[in-house]
C-alpha cells in the first residue's frame, strides 16, 4: 500500500488519537472529512491510485456508483428531508413536536456532535412509521405511547410533554428509561420508551452525523486489509500469533 | 412476438444460480447450443450492486423491504413470501421456502461460505446407519472441486483435516480483533478454529479484481471480487455466443415425446403473459432443489402419472435443510474499542469446523460455527435494545456516550448443522392451490427429530460457553426443549437439499450417479435436488462441483452419440 494512500484525509480519519475524539467538531470540519471519504468514485483520477497495482493487475478500478449522491448529503439536501420543510407522512404536527423534544432528551447535542433533531431523527421515525413493513400494531404503539407520555405529563405537571421544563421531563423519563427498575403503573410507558429509544439511536447513528460521531471508518475502498490493528490487539491482549496454533478435531480419520 | 421456428437447442437449462450457471459455463465451452430459462429479470452485481452506498443515502437506512428481506441494499429480489407465488404447509408444519427471482438467484446475496464436503459426508449410512450413502464419493468430485477452486476462487488455509478437504486456496485475510478473541476462547475450550473458506478473491483473477474489504458481499460485488453466477459463469457463457438467455421466463412443465424422452420446457413469458415452448434435446433442471422437484411433479403424463422421472416415487422426498441456531452476547473487554475500519470481507475470517466425535454425544452428525460481531456499519436497527447490556438504559448525555462506548462490544455465533432425512419431511403438489401463473404449488410437511434438537442444544451450550470464556454474557436465556432449543424453522437457513435424490437403485432414487434421471436419459438435475444428504457444511461448492461433473458427462455422452 503506497504511503500516498495513507496520507489522504480518509486515512487520517482511520486512526484518530484519543484526544481527537474529545475535540469539538465543527459542522464544516465534519462535512470536509466526510466529503473526502472515498465512497465510490470520489478519488478517481488521483495520483495515489494511479500508482496502485501489482504487476499482474491493472490499477484497481474504483467501483462505479449506482446511487445518486457522491458524498453524504449535507443537511438540507439529498434524500433526508430538511427538518422543517417536509410534510410528515405519519405524525401530526403536535406529535412531531413531541417526538423532537423527546428525541433530543434521549440524544442531546454535546461537544462531539449535534442532537437527534440536528441529525434528522424525527423525519426518520416519521418515515419508518409510514412504510408498509411497519405493522399497524407498531403504529398504534407509537401513537399511543406518545399519548401516554402526554397523559403522564399532564397528570404530574398539567402540561403536555413538549411544554414541560427539562427538569420535569427528566422526572418522567427517570421512571420509564430503566426496564430493570420499573415501578408499578409504568410498565407500558417503559415498553414504549425502550422502543422509542431504539428508533432514536438507530436514526441518529445511521445518519452522516452519527457515522462521524462513532468514528465508523468502513464503507470504503480498502484494498490493504491488515486485520486487527496493533494497538487494538494490545488492548485486548491478543495477537496474530494465536493463529499459529491449532486444536486438532477429535474426529475419526476415516 | 411469435417465436421463430428453429432447430431445438442442444440443452435447455432451467435456473441460473450456482448449478444452472455452472452447467451453462461448462456446456457452452464444450460446444453445446444452450438456452437458459430464468424466472426473474437480468441482474449483474457488476452493474446493479449497491455496494458502498452508505446507510444515510436513503431514509430507510438499509431496512428490509417486502422483496428484499435481508435489507434494501442486499442483492436479493425474492424471499420467503412472493406475491402471487404461494406455497402451503400441512398441519402444524413450520417451514418457510425461499425463492430468488433474479438472474443468479441466491448466488447474488449468499454468504460465500465455500466448503467441500468431506469423504465421510458421502458415506453417512456406512458410518452410523442413518440416512443413505451417496452413489458417489469424495474422489468422484475431487477433480471438479479443484476446477471450481481454480475458476471461481476461494480463500482458505491448508489444514490437513480429513473430513475438511483442503482446496486450492487463495491466502486468507488476517483476523479481526474480535475474531482473535474467539480463537483464544476456542483454544481454551479445545474447539478447532481455523481460517474461513469463502469464495472471495484475495488475489485477482482474469477480469476480476481482488477484494477491497468493504464487507458488503451480500450486496453483490461491482468489481467481481466475490462469486455470483451472472458475472462469473453466465457472462463468460454468453461470450461464447452459444448461450441464449431468456429472463422473466417461468418454467411450467418439462415436455416429453412419445418415446418418453424430454423434448423441451413449457414456460410463461412474464412480460407478455404468453405460454411458450422451447425445444431442446437435453433438459437440465437447476431451478433450486424444490422448484426442480415441483417441475417434475407437475410434468404428469400417462407415461409418468406420478410426475416425470418419478417412477420411484421419491421426488419430493428425503428433503432437508441445515439446522441453525444463534447466540450473541456482550463482551466487556470490547467496550471502548479503538476506532478502525473493521469491515473486512463480507463474512467471517475464521470459523470452527465440526470438531467432535459423535460416538461421545447424544446426536449424530455435526455442525460448524460461524462468527460475527464487532463494528457493524450503523444502519436501521443499530444497537437496538441497549438496555440489554448490563446496567445500561436511560437517556441523555450518558446514553449517547454509552452508545459510543458499547458499539462493537458484541459477538455472535451461528451453528449450521446436518439434518438426517426423515419421512416426516417431504413436499408434494398441493391438490387445491395454484400460483398466479396457474402452476400447482408445493405443500410442505416438516418436523425436526431429536437428532436435530439435541444437536442444536449442543450448539447453544457451546456458544454460551464461548461467550462465558470471553468474559461475556449472552443476550438471551438458554432456550428450552419446548422452544426447540432455538432451532430455526425449516427453510430459514436456505440450504434446502434433496427432493430429486441420486442413487444406484431406480426404485429408491430419481437420478443415477451422473445426476441423470433413471427414467428419462436426456433429463438431468444440477441444483441441490440430487443431494442424498446434508453435511455439516454449506452446499454451494458441492452444487458447483456436481453440476460441472454432470455437464462433463452430458458433453461426453453427446460426443459419443448417446445423447
Amino acid at each position: 500500500m503506497s504511503d500516498e494512500i495513507d496520507s489522504t484525509a480518509a486515512s487520517d480519519a482511520a486512526s484518530p488519537d484519543a484526544s481527537a475524539a474529545a475535540k469539538p467538531v465543527s459542522r464544516r470540519a465534519a462535512l470536509k472529512v466526510l466529503g473526502t471519504v472515498p465512497v465510490a468514485g470520489a478519488l478517481i483520477g488521483t495520483a495515489a491510485f494511479a500508482q496502485q497495482g501489482t504487476p499482474t493487475q491493472q490499477s484497481p478500478q474504483l467501483p462505479k456508483q449506482t446511487h445518486e449522491t457522491t458524498s453524504p448529503p449535507a443537511e438540507g439536501t439529498g434524500k433526508n428531508p430538511p427538518k422543517n420543510q417536509q410534510k410528515p407522512a405519519f405524525f401530526t404536527a403536535a406529535e412531531l413536536r413531541t417526538v423532537g423534544v423527546l428525541a433530543d432528551d434521549i440524544i442531546p447535542r454535546d461537544g462531539r456532535s449535534g442532537s437527534a433533531t440536528d441529525a434528522g431523527v424525527p423525519a426518520f421515525i416519521d418515515f419508518q412509521m409510514s412504510v408498509p413493513e411497519t405493522s399497524d400494531d407498531l403504529r398504534v404503539a407509537m401513537r399511543g405511547g406518545l399519548a401516554w407520555l402526554n397523559t403522564e405529563s399532564r397528570t404530574r405537571f398539567k402540561k403536555n410533554y413538549a411544554s414541560l421544563t427539562a427538569d420535569q421531563r427528566h422526572q418522567i423519563l427517570d421512571d420509564i428509561a430503566w426496564p430493570d427498575k420499573v415501578k408499578p403503573g409504568f410498565s407500558q410507558g417503559t415498553a414504549f420508551f425502550s422502543r422509542f429509544r431504539d428508533f432514536v439511536g438507530a436514526g441518529f447513528f445511521s445518519s452522516a452525523m452519527g457515522w462521524k460521531d462513532l468514528q465508523y471508518q468502513g464503507n470504503v475502498f480498502n484494498p490493504n486489509w491488515q486485520g486487527c490493528p496493533p494497538e487494538a490487539m494490545q488492548k485486548l491482549g491478543v495477537s496474530f500469533a494465536l493463529m499459529d496454533s491449532r486444536i486438532p478435531p477429535d474426529q475419526p480419520t476415516g | 412476438m411469435l417465436a421463430r421456428r428453429q432447430a431445438p437447442y442442444d440443452v435447455c437449462i432451467v435456473g441460473s444460480g450456482a448449478g444452472g450457471g455452472m452447467a451453462a459455463y461448462a456446456l457452452t465451452r464444450a460446444g453445446a447450443r444452450v438456452v437458459m430459462l430464468e424466472a426473474g429479470p437480468a441482474w449483474y452485481a457488476s452493474k446493479n450492486s449497491q455496494m458502498l452506498t452508505p446507510a444515510y443515502a436513503t431514509p430507510r437506512r438499509g431496512r428490509a423491504t417486502h422483496t428484499r428481506p435481508f435489507g434494501e441494499f442486499d442483492a436479493c429480489d425474492g424471499g420467503w413470501e412472493i406475491d402471487g407465488e404461494p406455497y402451503t404447509r400441512a398441519g402444524n408444519t413450520r417451514f418457510d421456502w425461499w425463492r430468488g427471482r433474479m438472474l443468479g438467484g441466491r448466488t447474488n446475496h449468499w454468504g460465500r461460505i465455500s466448503l467441500r464436503f468431506g469423504p465421510e459426508d458421502f458415506r453417512g449410512k456406512t458410518r452410523d446407519g442413518l440416512g443413505d450413502d451417496w452413489p458417489i464419493g469424495y474422489q468422484d468430485l475431487a477433480p471438479f472441486y479443484d476446477q471450481v477452486d481454480d475458476l471461481i476462487g476461494v480463500f482458505g488455509s491448508k489444514e490437513g483435516i480429513h473430513n475438511e478437504p483442503d482446496g486450492k486456496f487463495l491466502p486468507p485475510p488476517k483476523p479481526r480483533c474480535y475474531e482473535l478473541l474467539v480463537k483464544k476462547a476456542s483454544d481454551n475450550l479445545k474447539i478447532t478454529c481455523i481460517p474461513a473458506r469463502l469464495s472471495i478473491l484475495t488475489q485477482p483473477k482474469p477480469g476480476r479484481q481482488a477484494c477491497h474489504y468493504c464487507g458488503q458481499c451480500n450486496r453483490g460485488c461491482q468489481v467481481k471480487a466475490n462469486f455470483s453466477s451472472p458475472d462469473v459463469l453466465i457472462a463468460p457463457a454468453l461470450e461464447t455466443g452459444r448461450l441464449t438467455l431468456l429472463t422473466n421466463s417461468m418454467a411450467r412443465e418439462v415436455t416429453i415425446g412419445p418415446d418418453g424422452l424430454a423434448t423441451g420446457v413449457q414456460y410463461i413469458d412474464k412480460e407478455t403473459g404468453e405460454d411458450r415452448h422451447v425445444a431442446a434435446k437435453i433438459v437440465v433442471l437447476a431451478a433450486s432443489a424444490f422448484e426442480s422437484a415441483r417441475l417434475l411433479l407437475n410434468s404428469k403424463s400417462s407415461m409418468f402419472p406420478q410426475g416425470l422421472a418419478n417412477s420411484s416415487g421419491v421426488v419430493g422426498k428425503y428433503i432437508t435443510d441445515t439446522t441453525g441456531s444463534d447466540v450473541s452476547g456482550f463482551i466487556p473487554s470490547m467496550i471502548d474499542h479503538i476506532p478502525h475500519n473493521e469491515d473486512g470481507v463480507g463474512g467471517m475470517h475464521l470459523y470452527m469446523p465440526w470438531w467432535l466425535d459423535n460416538k461421545k454425544l447424544d446426536f449424530p452428525r455435526g455442525y460448524h460455527i460461524e462468527v460475527g460481531g464487532g463494528l457493524y456499519p450503523p444502519g436501521y436497527g443499530f444497537m437496538g435494545g441497549i438496555q440489554r447490556f448490563p446496567g445500561r438504559g436511560g437517556y441523555g448525555a450518558k446514553l449517547k456516550e454509552d452508545y459510543r462506548r458499547y458499539y462493537g462490544a458484541t459477538i455472535g455465533f451461528s451453528g449450521r448443522g446436518e439434518q438426517i432425512p426423515n419421512d416426516k419431511c417431504y413436499t408434494e403438489i398441493d391438490p387445491n392451490v395454484v400460483d398466479k401463473f396457474g402452476i400447482p404449488v408445493l405443500r410442505f410437511h416438516w418436523e425436526w427429530t431429536d437428532n436435530e434438537l439435541n444437536q442444536v442444544k449442543h450448539m447453544q451450550e457451546t456458544f454460551r460457553a464461548l461467550i462465558h470464556e470471553m468474559g461475556g454474557t449472552p443476550f438471551s436465556a438458554m432456550p428450552t426443549k419446548e422452544q426447540g432449543y432455538g432451532i430455526a424453522a425449516g427453510g430459514r437457513i436456505i440450504h434446502e437439499l434433496g427432493g430429486v435424490r441420486m442413487g444406484n437403485d431406480p426404485k429408491s432414487s430419481a437420478l443415477n450417479r451422473n445426476c441423470q434421471a433413471h427414467d428419462v436419459k436426456n433429463l438431468f438435475v444440477a441444483d441441490g435436488g440430487p443431494f442424498v444428504t446434508q453435511a455439516n457444511k454449506n452446499p454451494t461448492w458441492t452444487i458447483l462441483a456436481l453440476s460441472w461433473r454432470t455437464a462433463d458427462y452430458i458433453a461426453q455422452q453427446r460426443k459419443a452419440g448417446a445423447l
